[in-house]
């Protein structure tokens, strides 16, 4: 439980929060008709005559959109529904071609499922928590409304009518903005495991209404909740609890009640105020839409969606922290980011093949190459890295180079420097750029010699006890080598001639 | 179950209907008469019968993500879905202003 | 020479393909007849130039030796709730008036490529909502026939096909299409004394067909005989993978099929059809039925359909509720009429629209719709009434164990007087009392005419046959009408 509060007058409420997430399914058609779902395009230049609801046109499913949702559903361990249908949302607005939205109420094609958020103390989130998935259930985004363009007329763009989304609909589980957060973070990394959606929420991509209601603390019953609708940032849906709660204790408390109704969140001024009122909003009339077929779907088509689906992120991450060894931090974050991994995952393998060595054996040099060295190189250099230097063998030919001993770290990021600002071999950039370390045993020898002959007293004193003079002799050594030798060979060489 | 006039206004608005009250007057009946009729099927025993999905056995067929496969069903066609509007300008359709 | 306007489908494509006419030939005398029956209102469009540029191709590929089609050269009238590109498609509303769709529906389409030309739009009850043809914002169809009692009362030609049955039967044009929700193609059809098939929900593509009701909604040929049907409906039928509900089947050849030899056949008679207070003539022309049957080979059993009484109220359920969404795309924002009142918002151009927009009877249906849709009467209405829907079909399952096919009047009385029952609603939904059942089982049937009453106006008889089976009605059909030889045409009064 989140040890989330409001202070009020009257004493110490707690906030009650739902999400309905709209993710984008990722697909090139919509959901009904042939028509692209390319961001950005000219106004109305990506819309069929299905989605402009030409009379008797007809809708015909995606089955790419039907696919990517039942993943999803599989990847928050929901129960997936072999037969499922869409229903008509009945109400008239200017974004809603059909006068209906084509949704699924009464037979969602996912069923509950659930997600783990995980402790994070420092925001407020005491311990692991699941977080319960209602259903996920596929339906059409509407178009587009604008009115800046013309003082009295709107502008409609219907380019986004007809694209498919996943209503990702939470129970009412979390109690905190902190939770809430989580969540909408952990969702987006879930789909974007997946594939099912590139959860770019500037480009609405993914939005959530933020259902909230308070309550006193203890008191088992829900009060009444508000709906802020379409917020499309992280910060954003914890700003509208913070905010919602807060209002909404306040006007309790001023002995006001909280009207179950749809709010609208204004970013600039950081407050939500109620839309217009409609008095019949509610009533949309839903009923099983007559131009589809139920969906029933065969066990090969779920074993194919189940085959596809890859390794999750809670998986991905005991795995690196058991199998890989790995220490929590760099585990937790490298499964971050769908980029992320997939670089840090194909530069293991590609560095476990050069090495011959098992992955487990290279995986903490590889974490912290792909988590802090790479990126600092990169950092460092600003416009001069060219990316397209950054291949994976070029990095697992910098990490042998560590890995055998030819060069040391700082001569790794050097090289690692040259190869993003030229694309030149790191084998041919060590030799050729004298960015190699010493490990000829007969040189370095020679060197210990002479540091031993100049520090006869040094070593009496070492060879009496005094353990510490130890790290001198290295310094010498390395000096005399102009920092180019090896480290380990000449710790091994002085070991054996101090006795 | 019977409609009243007050009823009548409702449905009409959430029909986009517009109505004087004359003609909402005049659809009491009307509507009462033919929702009276359709009541008998309340007489109908329909223990464990399922509401009829598709009138003919049939299966939904699911499309290839394909873009624009079918010029028929696919975008690309502004001048065609903007060809019959009361009201386009600069490639939208223009209604009266819409306030959120 | 043979009057050209008298030819049926067949013997018109017959006719060009042997060189006997030319399509334009036809086509001009098919036009001169449409032009002359204006007093008939049974085009919204006449389009006889479109209908000659298409005549001539078809004439070009005849002389090219090239292969002209099924309806090769055939002109026909389109009902006005198929999209025709280039062409306005009202649906008989004053909300679509002036809407010219910028795409062919598929039934229209698959008839142009087949080689059938279009004489123009046909008028129809507005959005098919009707039995009469009175609900047209573009007036009344008048019904050739007259009754033989020396008065001259307007005759409905049934709806909502109106338009095409009176265009066939006043040879306006050999062959029309049309389309049955609730007997929207039979009911016509036997009220103009002319055949109009119905087949199984599927079979005619219903993409860029303006919706009433979804889940009912079903092309059809109407024709002067089943032969004509036969091969219309062959080329307005198949896959359409723009309609989900469209059936993925081969379209069997119906015309090379036909047979009227329906030994070892047995034929249904639902007992649940012969009501209280029937239609003596009504009865009588059944009882005929029946023996045209038995004469051609077919065995007579009773069955039982005990839902039937149930389907009419069901259907005035389902199809008002699936009207009342598909109708919501008319707003007044992309396509037909808006009305803007000065200073209207928004909804408030939606509800000024709709109302200037939209005849009674399609508010009736939409007000009727919304309610049993809207809250807290859905299960009570509309549940139920797919329940009664699956009992309805699961009756005519079960009488299939034991028939071939179903007859049955195709309505209870000839064609009644235009203003007859238009201020009684539920007087004129009654009216489609034996068609709806087969319409909410998607089964095929048809209507074929079977005589002339004592008022001297036709009869039909229906038969309804199992899922797919256009066949075997049309079987059907045709054995009654090579025993009813039913030759009577209305006496020419218009001009
Ligand atoms: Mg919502
Ligand atoms: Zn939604």
């Amino acid at each position: 439980m989140s040890n989330y509060r409001i202070q009020g007058a009257t004493g110490e409420w707690e906030v009650v929060i739902g999400l309905e997430v709209h993710a984008q399914v990722t697909s090139h058609a919509k959901l009904f008709s042939g028509a692209s779902t390319e961001f950005g395009a000219e106004p109305n230049t990506q819309v069929s005559l299905v989605d402009a609801a030409m009379p008797g046109m007809l809708p015909v499913p995606n089955r790419e959109c039907i696919r990517q949702a039942v993943r999803t559903g599989m990847a928050i361990e929901a129960q997936i529904n072999k037969w499922s249908r869409f229903d008509r949302k009945n109400y008239f607005y200017a974004d809603l071609p059909q006068g209906y939205q084509i949704s699924q109420l009464y037979h969602p094609i996912v069923g509950h499922g659930q997600l783990l958020i995980e402790a994070d103390e420092k925001a407020g989130i005491p311990e692991d928590k699941i977080i319960g998935i209602e259903r996920i259930h596929v339906e059409q985004d509407a178009g587009k409304l604008m009115h800046d363009q013309h003082p009295t007329m709107s502008y409609v763009d219907l380019n986004r009518s007809g694209v498919a989304l996943m209503e990702i609909v939470s129970d009412p589980d979390m109690t905190s903005p902190a939770e809430a957060g989580a969540y909408v973070r952990k969702l987006r990394s879930i789909l974007r495991y997946v594939g099912s959606c590139d959860g770019n929420m500037e480009q609405g991509s993914m939005r959530a209404d933020v259902n909230v209601s308070v309550r006193k603390v203890g008191d088992p019953e829900l009060g009444t909740r508000t709906e802020t609708k379409n917020v499309n940032s992280v910060r954003f849906v914890m700003a509208v609890i913070e905010g919602e709660a807060r209002r909404q204790v306040d006007l309790i408390e001023e002995g006001g009640t909280v009207v179950q109704e749809t709010r609208l969140y204004d970013p600039d001024k950081n407050e939500t105020r109620s839309m217009r009122s409609k008095e019949d909003a509610h009533d949309y009339r839903y009923f099983p839409d007559p131009d589809l077929l139920p969906i029933d779907l065969d066990d090969a088509f779920l074993e194919e969606c189940r085959a596809s689906l890859p390794e999750l992120p809670d998986a991905k991450r005991a795995r690196y922290t058991g199998e890989l060894g790995m220490n929590d931090y760099n585990a937790a974050q490298l499964t971050l980011e769908v980029e992320t991994f997939a670089r840090f995952e194909t530069l293991l393998a590609e560095t476990a093949k050069l090495l011959g060595k098992s992955e487990s054996k290279v995986a903490t040099q590889v974490a912290n190459w792909t988590l802090s060295v790479a990126p600092g190189v990169v950092k460092s250099l600003g416009g001069e890295a060219k990316l397209e230097f950054a291949t994976a063998e070029a990095q697992a030919a910098v990490l042998k180079l560590v890995d055998s001993g030819e060069v040391s770290g700082g001569q790794s990021k050097e090289i690692y420097e040259i190869v993003l600002k030229t694309g030149r071999d790191p084998a041919e950039i060590a030799d050729t750029e004298g960015l190699k370390q010493q490990s000829d045993t007969g040189a370095i020898e020679a060197e210990i010699d002479k540091v031993i002959a100049a520090n006869q007293d040094k070593v009496e004193q070492y060879k009496g006890g005094k353990d510490k003079l130890f790290g001198f002799f290295v310094g010498q050594t390395m000096k005399a080598m102009q920092g180019k030798a090896n480290p380990q060979v000449v710790n091994e060489l002085l070991k054996a001639k101090l006795g | 179950m019977s409609v009243d006039k007050e009823t009548v206004v409702k449905i009409a608005s959430l029909a986009r209907i517009a109505m004087s009250d004359d003609e909402a007057a005049a659809m009491v009946p009307e509507l009462n008469n033919i929702l009276g009729w359709v009541e008998q099927l309340g007489e109908v025993d329909v223990t464990g019968v399922e509401p009829m999905t598709a009138v003919i056995p049939n299966e939904q067929r699911l499309r290839d993500d394909v873009v624009d496969a079918d010029p028929l069903t696919g975008g690309g066609v502004r001048d065609k879905v903007l060809a019959n509007a009361p009201n386009a300008e600069h490639g939208f359709f223009a209604v009266p202003k819409v306030i959120e | 020479m043979t009057n050209l306007t008298d030819l049926g489908v067949a013997a018109i494509r017959d006719g060009v393909k042997a060189g006997d006419f030319t399509s334009r030939e036809v086509t001009e005398a098919f036009n001169a007849n449409v032009a002359a029956a204006t007093d008939l209102n049974a085009f919204i469009v006449e389009t006889p130039e479109i209908a000659l540029q298409a005549a001539d191709l078809v004439d070009a590929d005849r002389a090219a030796g090239k292969d002209i089609g099924i309806m090769g050269g055939v002109p026909i009238g389109m009902k006005d709730l198929f999209c025709t590109r280039g062409v306005q498609t009202t649906a008989g509303s004053h909300i679509l008036e002036g809407f010219t769709p910028e795409y062919e529906s598929t039934v229209s389409h698959n008839l142009w490529s087949a080689g059938a030309v279009m004489l123009g739009k046909l008028n129809l009850d507005q959005f098919a909502m009707g039995s009469s043809n009175e609900t047209s914002y573009f007036g009344n169809v008048i019904n050739p026939w007259k009754r033989n009692d020396g008065g001259n009362a307007a005759l409905a030609p049934g709806g909502s096909s109106g338009g095409s049955s009176t265009a066939v039967a006043a040879r306006l044009a050999p062959a029309a299409t049309g389309t049955d929700t609730g007997g929207s193609i039979r009911q016509p059809a036997a009220f103009t004394g002319i055949t109009g098939v119905k087949p199984t929900y599927g079979r005619c593509s219903r993409w860029g067909v303006v919706a009433f009701a979804s889940s009912l909604d079903q092309a059809g040929p109407m024709a002067r005989d089943t032969r004509d049907c036969a091969i219309m409906l062959e080329a307005m039928a198949g896959f359409d993978p723009k309609d989900s509900t469209s059936l993925d089947m081969a379209v069997p050849n119906w015309e090379a099929a036909l047979s009227g030899d329906l030994k070892g056949k047995k034929v249904g008679i639902p007992r649940e059809y012969r009501m209280d207070g029937m239609d003596a003539e009504i009865e009588a022309t059944w009882e005929q039925g029946k023996q045209w049957l038995r004469d051609a080979g077919a065995e007579v059993v009773d069955i039982s359909l005990p839902h039937t009484k149930y389907a009419l109220p069901a259907y005035y359920i389902i199809a008002p509720a699936e009207a009342s969404s598909n109708l919501a795309r008319y707003d007044g924002l992309r396509y037909g009429l808006r009305e803007l009142p000065e200073g209207a918002g928004l909804q408030d151009m939606y509800a000024a629209t709709r109302a200037e927009g939209f005849g009674p009877e399609v508010k009736r249906r939409v007000m009727i719709g919304t309610y049993v849709l809207s809250a807290g009467f859905y299960d009570a209405y509309y549940t139920q009434a797919q329940k009664v829907r699956t009992l309805i079909s699961r009756d005519f399952d079960n009488a299939f164990k034991e028939c071939d096919v179903i007859l049955a009047p195709t309505c209870p009385s000839a064609a009644f007087g235009l203003g007859d029952k238009s201020s009684d609603p539920l007087a004129m939904y009654l009216n489609d009392v034996f068609a709806v059942p087969a319409s909410m089982a998607g089964l095929p049937a048809m209507s074929v005419p079977a005589g002339l009453n004592s008022q001297g106006l036709p009869l039909g008889l229906q038969i309804i046959g199992k899922a797919f089976d256009e066949q075997g009605v049309m079987n059907a059909g045709l054995a009654i009408e090579e025993r009813a030889n039913f030759v009577a045409k209305p006496e020419r009064w218009w001009a």
